[in-house]
């Protein structure tokens, strides 16, 4: 009784304070470690060889543009330069048939877009419409013309926009055909949707009333695409997927998604193609290049084999070391054994 | 420190980098990105960049490690504090974590330094055993007459029939009862010395309840025994002692009292009995005592000789008694001359002693009334429970233990046979007790010279270290001795030891025997020399104690523990650690300080690995992003990762982990030996760490770079933009270190579960709710990442590059773990396969057996260290008068008291 008026020191004997815990308690065993490694070296062996046939089957062709059209290159390395037109044609020929949705893509390497002052360069508030001072923004130097006039849309990564126009065109039997091409739904649908959005107004031009074009631009926001109000303004795709900076200097964006009709609804037949590019974006002076790339896609993405092979190695290698376990562990047993006698 | 000096590298290698870059490509690449304002040279941004990427890179050592360090410290602090076993329920004390510290430290420890009273004894004496005219009592023997161990069930002897008995009193052997109560003229003569031959004083506050105050334990111990066994020692004046024998109250009247000392190691009284007959009675330690007896007892001598070495091997302390009958007339002639001795000015103590010594001894050939031995006694020094196991464990982790006391050296020595400390399998014990400062050093060279002759060669390489540079302090590497040696070293030859040229010789002798006992010591002494084996040795020291005299020595080593028990609380106020016994020091260390030792490392390991696996990301996108310091993961995932997404389960890993339970780490002291070299966490740990996080980063980095290189996502869009990248390599980097602590943790309790998966759930639930729409229009410059999730974590390819990284990252470190284990054993991975081996089998009961120690030693006497108290007592002086009217004894109440008791 004593004890009970007397509160006892000693401490509580819970699980937690005693540190007895029910634990699972695993442990590398022989048994657990071999299997870990020849399912996975198996699993991934069946993945690899998966992911390279897929790749396999992805078409591609992939053109450098930049030096096929040295001599647009040259010009454009003058900027003086910038209001001269400047055309120039790549032909190719397509062996086999591209079927099932054909992509076209422009790829620039040695591009920059992850060096950390361009990728911050942008305002996020202005490209969703809000009425905002871009002089708080990290949009320097591309923020406003020394008259005060705003840019819209302001930074280094909208003033350095894509602005080659690429067109593709089928040459069969002498005549020329211009493959009809998508330049909508390209880009994510919370991008378009969420992300971009006009400033709201009578119309697009008024709505921009008091800004002016970044200086690298030929004309203004909102006749990026007079044809189509719903790819205009800031929510027009080609801005939205080149503001979607790239994680590397070389990438590919998408242009153009070709159109499967007539003709085309099976995808690029097989013959004569023509890209009729009017080229406006110099990349020489950086020694930058420029592509033109047409692909088809599978469930895995384009014709990258990275991932295949990296699997295929992967799995061979967990596959060998499980068999060096075992013959270790074996030689070891062999040994023991022999001490023991 | 490295850690800087290889963050700064880093930032320097990308600064230079940016320098290059920007000349190379940066130049002209401004077109479209314009140096910043103010920028206008190459090695003028990359003297920027260098500062840019000091707070990118700073996360190798995030604040959060230190805070999360104190967090495991506290947590493993209140497991000491709340652990039963623990507990001492007698005077209710839990132990006690009073830094919260040192916890790690505990799991190291080398060298502990105990204080032997009170510490490793409970000093407290008692009466054990005895033999009385060549019959040994004190032994439970069953029918057969084998002997039995003494445990809680044994019956005691029932000292009911004695009302003045002392009740905590415990005696177990029936049959020396017996002898008493049969009037055994030998046992009566015995006891009744014991209740005469004494300097102890009694305090009778009421009635029947006496108190002795003794001088020395031993004695009160005897007299207690004397006490219980019939012979009361009531009360004492300085001519008379009262004793009831019996039930019958005798006056004695006390001649004279032949005082303790350090030479003589006896003391006598001579007495006149109520019946007038004049008697001796003496109580010294053997070997002095049977110098002096009548050659009439040779036969007893020889039995009791046996008993002795038999209590001797016990550990117990013996005392022979022995008595003589005096002759009046000599007496009157011996006390005359004691007289005159006692009174003399000059050479006083010679002349007594002398005069001492006439009497003692059996001189007289003829004499009708020869010195004949009684018996023998034995008193328990009592250990504290559990001691020898606990230094038996200890010393089998490898733990060297000094014991510093301020004992004698026959006690300490004695104490330490019976504590397990020293014992006969040792190659020998080394006793320094020079008083020169050049016989010290001699006697620690010849105990070196015969540990490890090789030390003195020229060629030994401490010897080389000290002639290349003698005067500054050195770290001494640890010397293995060619056996198992002890060493005792006095008081006295400590002070010169420990003078500064002799330190050296100390330590390197010292360190390498298995045990030091330092006798004799003060209390400063005690910190000196925990100081000098902390300035030459590199390791972990731990002082323990219980007294005030202790407290410099606990104050002094790296930790100091406090024993709660009855000297006062100096030593615990001063300690890290306190508990009541010294058998939770086992606990302690193999236990708890084992697991925080093991569990801080592994803490370290995988937080060390995890940051660099989370910051080198950064360092290799340096190579592909112009070395801009662009960072690769989203903002909000660098602030979170170590707040909120990998802190729970390193925490929960750290705070539960176990890899043995407590059971089989007590059962394999070994175990404990890594934490004392520190192998779970030193430097080339930490680079193997750094490596496997250079690795996993490189994986985290270039698989997914891999994956995105030039390829497409599954339905045509681009898929390598910046914030995809982004996602998927914090998504692979965060699944990575959750998988790694999921190896790394050997216990898994419901909380290490929930952390993780919770962590895994959360940062998913963070990460899409924080890219979500509703997010991005209420704070759109906070969340640019808008969409990326659902966008990203869709396709297929993207899934495959994560699980891809997670095999590779983590794949080879289960192989290396495994065959590490079975190619290159580390000794506690044998134990590990031991235990593991072990646990298929019911688990063997724990040895309770009390240790039976067969050594032949002689142990000391039983007797207080300094001169007795005889002379005053026969004086008188110290009986107090309680009442302030009086000032002599006689007037005393205590006086009066006898008188009514039939004087």
């Amino acid at each position: 009784q004593e004890a009970q008026t007397r509160p006892s020191r000693c401490p509580d004997n819970s699980a937690f304070k005693q540190q007895k815990l029910p634990a699972w308690k695993p442990q590398l065993s022989l048994a657990s470690v071999l299997s870990i490694f020849f399912v996975i070296g198996a699993a991934c062996l069946a993945v690899g060889i998966c992911l390279i046939v897929s790749a396999n089957s992805v078409r591609e062709i992939e053109i450098n543009y930049s030096d096929t059209c040295s001599d647009c290159s040259t010009l454009r390395e003058n900027s003086s330069n910038w209001n001269k037109e400047c055309y120039c044609s790549a032909d190719f020929i397509l062996k086999e048939d591209m079927l099932g949705d054909v992509f076209m893509y422009y790829g620039l390497q040695n591009f920059y877009q992850n060096h950390r002052r361009y990728v911050i360069s942008r305002s996020d508030v202005q490209l969703l419409g809000r009425d905002v001072n871009v002089e708080n923004s990290y949009c320097t130097p591309f923020t406003t013309y020394e008259n005060g006039t705003p840019m819209a849309p302001c930074g280094a990564i909208a003033n350095s926009i894509f602005n080659d126009t690429i067109d593709l065109f089928y040459n069969v039997n002498s005549s020329v055909i211009q493959v009809p091409l998508l330049k909508t739904g390209n880009s994510w649908w919370t991008d378009k949707n969420v992300k971009f959005r006009n400033p709201v107004a009578q119309n697009l031009s008024s709505a921009f009333a008091g800004t002016a074009r970044p200086p690298y631009w030929q004309k203004p926001v909102y006749m990026l695409d007079e044809e189509d109000e719903r790819n205009n303004g800031y929510i027009n795709d080609e801005l939205i997927i080149w503001m979607r900076v790239s994680a590397f200097s070389t990438f590919r964006n998408l242009y153009r998604r070709v159109s499967r009709t007539g003709q085309f609804a099976d995808g690029l037949p097989a013959g004569n193609y023509t890209f009729y590019i009017s080229y406006n974006f110099p990349v020489s002076k950086f020694k930058g290049k420029k592509y033109v790339i047409l692909s088809t896609v599978v469930w895995s993405g384009g014709s990258n084999p990275f991932l295949g092979i990296a699997y295929t190695v992967c799995g061979t290698a967990a596959t060998l070391t499980g068999f060096v376990i075992t013959a270790i562990h074996l030689k070891l047993r062999k040994e023991k054994t022999y001490f023991q006698k | 420190l490295q850690i800087f000096a290889f963050l700064a590298l880093m930032c320097l290698i990308l600064a230079i980098g940016n320098g290059i870059w920007e000349y190379d490509k940066g130049y002209y690449f401004q077109v479209y990105l314009p140096w910043a304002e103010g920028v206008t040279s190459a090695p003028y941004s990359a003297f920027l960049m260098f500062w840019s990427y000091v707070i990118i890179l700073n996360t190798v050592v995030p604040i959060s490690l230190y805070v999360s360090v104190e967090i495991i410290r506290l947590g493993n602090s209140f497991y000491i504090d709340w652990d039963r076993k623990m507990y001492y329920p007698v005077n209710d004390t839990p132990a006690q974590a009073r830094t919260t510290t040192l916890n790690e430290e505990l799991g190291q420890i080398k060298y502990i330094f105990s204080d032997k009273t009170g510490t490793l004894t409970q000093n407290i004496m008692c009466f054990n055993k005895c033999s009385i005219n060549g019959k040994s009592y004190g032994d439970v023997c069953d029918l057969a007459g084998q002997r039995i161990e003494i445990n809680e069930n044994t019956e005691k002897v029932d000292f009911s029939y004695n009302q003045l008995a002392d009740p905590k009193f415990v005696f177990y052997d029936h049959s020396l009862v017996e002898a008493v109560k049969l009037n055994d003229d030998a046992t009566h003569r015995f006891f009744r010395l014991l209740s005469l031959c004494h300097t102890v004083m009694p305090e009778e506050k009421e009635e029947g309840n006496l108190v002795y105050q003794a001088q020395s334990p031993d004695e009160g111990a005897l007299v207690t025994a004397a006490r219980n066994f019939g012979f009361v020692f009531r009360a004492r004046t300085p001519e008379t002692i009262t004793v009831v024998e019996m039930g019958e109250t005798k006056t004695y009247k006390l001649l004279a009292i032949l005082d303790f000392n350090n030479v003589r190691k006896r003391m006598s009284v001579i007495v006149r009995s109520p019946e007038g007959d004049l008697t001796l009675y003496c109580k010294g330690a053997d070997t002095i005592l049977y110098e002096l007896l009548h050659s009439s007892c040779d036969s007893l001598k020889e039995e009791t000789t046996e008993h002795l070495n038999e209590f001797a091997g016990e550990g117990l302390r013996t005392l022979v008694v022995a008595y003589k009958n005096l002759d009046e007339k000599y007496f009157q002639d011996w006390i005359r001359r004691h007289h005159v001795a006692s009174t003399a000015l000059e050479g006083r103590e010679d002349k007594l002693s002398e005069l001492y010594e006439e009497i003692e001894k059996d001189l007289m050939v003829g004499s009708p009334f020869p010195a004949k031995l009684l018996g023998a006694t034995a008193i328990e020094d009592k250990l504290q429970d559990g001691v020898p196991q606990t230094i038996e464990t200890l010393a089998k982790a490898s733990i060297k233990i000094w014991v510093l006391t301020g004992d004698k050296q026959e006690t300490a020595v004695n104490i330490g046979y019976s504590c397990n400390l020293l014992n006969d399998d040792m190659t020998d014990v080394f006793i320094i007790e020079g008083s020169t400062s050049d016989d010290v050093l001699n006697e620690l060279r010849n105990a070196r010279k015969k540990m490890k002759p090789e030390s003195f060669l020229d060629t030994d390489e401490i010897n080389i270290q000290f002639a290349k540079s003698s005067n500054k302090a050195k770290l001494l590497p640890d010397e293995q001795a060619n056996g198992v040696y002890g060493l005792v070293i006095n008081g006295h030859s400590l002070a010169y030891a420990l003078e500064g040229n002799l330190e050296l010789e100390l330590v390197r002798t010292a360190c390498m025997c298995k045990v030091v006992i330092c006798c004799r010591v003060t209390p400063l002494q005690k910190a000196q020399v925990v100081e000098l084996v902390k300035k030459y040795k590199k390791a972990v020291t731990l002082a323990i104690g219980d007294g005030a005299n202790d407290v410099s020595m606990i104050k002094t080593a790296h930790i100091g523990v406090g024993i709660s028990g009855q000297e006062g609380m100096q030593a615990v106020l001063s300690s890290d650690f306190s508990f009541a016994q010294f058998r939770y020091l086992q606990r302690l260390l193999l236990v708890h300080g084992r697991w925080s030792y093991i569990r801080m490392c592994k803490f370290l390991k995988y937080f060390f690995y995890k940051n660099f696996a989370f910051t080198l990301v950064h360092f290799w996108y340096g190579f592909f992003s112009g070395f801009s310091a662009q960072t690769v993961y989203d903002e909000w995932f660098i602030t979170l990762y170590n707040l909120v997404y990998t802190s729970l389960p390193v925490l929960g890993m750290s705070l539960f982990d176990q890899d043995v339970d407590d059971r089989w780490s007590m059962l394999f002291p070994q175990l404990y030996v890594p934490g004392q070299q520190n192998l779970y966490f030193n430097k080339i740990v930490f680079v193997s760490c750094m490596l496997h996080g250079i690795y996993s980063s490189l994986i985290l980095f270039f698989i997914p770079y891999g994956a995105m290189y030039n390829t497409m996502r599954s339905d045509g869009k681009a898929i390598a933009d910046y914030q995809s990248f982004a996602l998927m390599a914090q998504t692979c980097l965060l699944i990575v270190v959750s998988v790694q602590i999921g190896l790394d943790t050997a216990y898994w309790t419901v909380v290490n579960q929930f952390f993780i998966w919770g962590s895994l759930s959360v940062y998913f639930a963070i990460t899409f709710t924080m890219y979500s729409d509703g997010m991005y229009l209420i704070l759109t410059a906070s969340f640019p990442f808008v969409g990326t999730a659902r966008n990203t974590l869709s396709q297929p390819n993207v899934w495959l590059a994560i699980f891809l990284s997670i095999i590779l990252c983590v794949l080879p470190v289960v192989g290396y773990r495994f065959l590490k284990t079975q190619l290159k054993p580390t000794p506690s991975d044998k134990v590990l396969l031991k235990i593991k081996e072990a646990k298929k089998r019911p688990p063997p009961p724990s040895p309770k057996r009390r240790l039976r120690r067969t050594s032949t030693r002689r142990s000391g006497y039983a007797f207080s260290h300094q001169h007795g108290f005889g002379a005053l007592i026969m004086s008188g002086r110290n009986m107090r008068p309680k009442s302030p009217f009086a000032t002599t004894g006689t007037f005393s109440p205590n006086s009066d008291k006898y008188k009514h008791k039939g004087l």
